[in-house]
């Protein structure tokens, strides 16, 4: 009999991950370190780390200046980082990548270019109630400096977006953008994608998603989710502080004016009166991230070497295992209860405070993050002041997650 | 399990931490003033009532924050009691030396050194420094109230 074989998948082996990440090698206070905040930022893969320094110390120059030889090289290096960035989103088109210091940047650039350039006074932007201060703050700001109404879509006891409520926002036909995260950095919600993008787009309004958490544990295809904005940073995706990206349909960067002037994003300068260079220079003022955007690329074929199958696949188990554990940890509560959720996990502790939590955690080396994960409103509406937060990424074993779960129950008898 | 968390977590914090004793409002009050910590969400609100000379006849505290914040405003609330404006300032600056913050403290006057042996638990966030506006914020507030201030205090 001839069964086909299916070729087997290379198996995910976490322990080969690991290797990547020197740090993981670390001693933490004598114990071994047990790294669960990378949802705060992620560890650098060697291969990140070796981009970095072979830039600097082979292939360093200003880009899109010199006539010389290294800034030609460099520029092909910064600009060969547009194409990768496209290829990881499934851009259309490398001009649609305009690179930012972060995603806070990047929803900057929108609201004050987009939201000032583009919106008139009187329009709304609609956000959620589980939006990072990074996607609430600039849009307060907008309402302040251009009379633009805020509204906000509230989150349900699971910690799903209101859909009903979201429609109800956008009845009017007044709403012009749609601000919302793609996974929530506090519940690990993956919103729906697909329905925000019908009603939003049904109503005439445009949709940002801030993918800061979403693109580190599935793939992103924004022409298959049909959003207008995209906004993710590089740190949390195994790559370098200090860049990140703003995706946006050409039709749009075009239609913006640009936000910040200097050298780079100018066609001609005169006393009277500049000319905008082409999207998507005219959106990046000065000289750019360089050495960043060199790793960023390092950081990118990383995960892509990986493949994002095997990231969500690996993560999820770990989800269901850490959901799994902590609820048999007597005291713990965990925030949300969506069934679309990604490597994030936050909870309380009965009769502990988030903070001792944390510093019992790290005396035993276990890095988790506690706060109000720069999220207070989502944090009162769940009645907290703060919560311990754990996170996951490819180099996060089961065997940590036991250890995290194994010390809580410690924790709580501490505090008991 | 935990044990050299001992230095930050002493009998006298888990147990001011868990039952404090001067949580409460006061219905009479002279002066009153919040702290907040944004970074990391602690609240504490107090509350002073003065004695004819001045000096705090009594003091309370509502919060909600780790065990070190509510230890220390609980302390906090006790080891002040009796003194002046002058007192309190000159005993904060002693508890600030003890945690390691602010200048170094000359010898403690001879009226402060049982409080400050009060305090002195409290010292183990020294080798925490995150930890150390959680062990002041109460006093933040307190100062903010002894001056009369209504703004919301937050600090170091």
């Amino acid at each position: 009999m001839n069964v086909a074989l299916r070729p087997a998948a290379p198996a995910f082996d976490v322990e080969r991950v690991r290797a990547e990440f020197p740090i993981l090698g670390q001693l933490v206070r004598g114990k071994k370190l047990v790294f669960l905040d990378s949802a705060a930022s992620a560890q650098k893969p060697r291969a990140v780390i070796d981009a970095f320094r072979d830039a600097m110390e082979t292939q360093y120059a200003n880009v899109h200046r010199g006539l010389h030889w290294m800034s030609e090289r460099t520029t092909d290096a910064y600009e060969g980082t547009r194409d990768v960035v496209a290829g990881l989103i499934n851009a259309r088109d490398r001009t649609e990548i305009v690179f930012v210091r972060n995603s806070t940047e990047g929803i900057n650039l929108v609201a004050n270019s987009y939201g000032r350039g583009v919106m008139q006074p009187g329009a709304a932007v609609v956000i959620s109630e589980m939006e990072h201060h990074s996607n609430l703050v600039p849009w307060q700001m907008l309402r302040d400096a251009h009379g633009i109404e805020l509204r906000i879509v509230p989150v349900t006891d699971t910690g799903e977006l209101d859909m009903a409520a979201f429609e109800a926002l956008l009845a009017d036909g007044r709403v012009g953008l749609v601000a919302i995260t793609h996974m929530s950095n506090v519940l690990g919600t993956y919103t729906p994608a697909q329905r925000i993008m019908a009603l939003a787009h049904a109503h005439g309004a445009k949709v940002l998603l801030d993918g800061s958490q979403a693109v580190v544990h599935r793939r992103v295809d924004v022409q298959a989710l049909g959003c207008d904005f995209y906004v993710f940073t590089g740190h949390k995706l195994y790559g370098p502080t200090g860049i990140g990206v703003l995706w946006a349909k050409s039709e749009l960067l075009d239609r913006m004016p640009p936000w910040m002037g200097g050298g780079d994003m100018i066609s001609s300068v005169t006393w009277e009166r500049s000319t905008w260079a082409n999207v998507p220079h005219k959106f990046e003022a000065g000289t750019p991230a360089i050495l960043e955007s060199v790793a960023l690329a390092a950081a990118i074929r990383f995960v892509q070497g990986i493949g994002y199958d095997a990231i969500a696949a690996h993560e999820a188990s770990l989800t269901a295992h850490a959901l799994d554990r902590l609820a048999h940890v007597e005291g713990v509560r965990v925030l949300g209860t969506a069934p679309d959720r990604g490597g994030v996990v936050s909870f309380t502790l009965a009769n502990a405070h988030a903070h001792d939590v944390a510093t019992l955690l790290d005396r035993e080396g276990i890095a988790v993050r506690a706060g109000n994960h720069c999220a207070e409103p989502l944090m009162r509406r769940f009645g907290v002041d703060s919560t311990a937060r754990a996170s996951f990424g490819v180099y996060t074993t089961h065997a940590e997650i036991d250890a995290l779960a194994d010390t809580l129950d410690r924790v709580r008898s501490f505090f008991a | 399990m935990f044990d050299d968390v001992r230095d930050l977590y002493q009998e006298v914090i888990l147990d001011h931490g868990q039952r404090p004793r001067h949580a409460r409002r006061l219905a009479c009050y002279d002066a009153t003033a919040a702290g907040d910590n944004p970074m990391c969400g602690d609240r504490v609100r107090v509350w002073l009532r003065y004695a004819p000379d001045g000096s705090v006849a009594e003091a309370a505290f509502e919060g909600r924050g780790c065990a070190i914040s509510i230890a220390s405003a609980d302390l906090m609330a006790e080891t002040i009691r009796g003194r002046t404006q002058a007192e309190i300032r000159r005993l904060f600056a002693g508890f600030r030396a003890t945690l390691g913050s602010g200048d170094p403290a000359p010898q403690p006057e001879p009226a402060d050194r049982d409080a400050l042996e009060r305090l002195l638990p409290l010292g183990g966030v020294r080798e925490y420094p995150s930890r150390v506006k959680c062990a002041t914020l109460a006093w933040h507030a307190v100062l903010a109230a002894l001056e009369g201030d209504a703004e919301e205090t937050s600090h170091e």
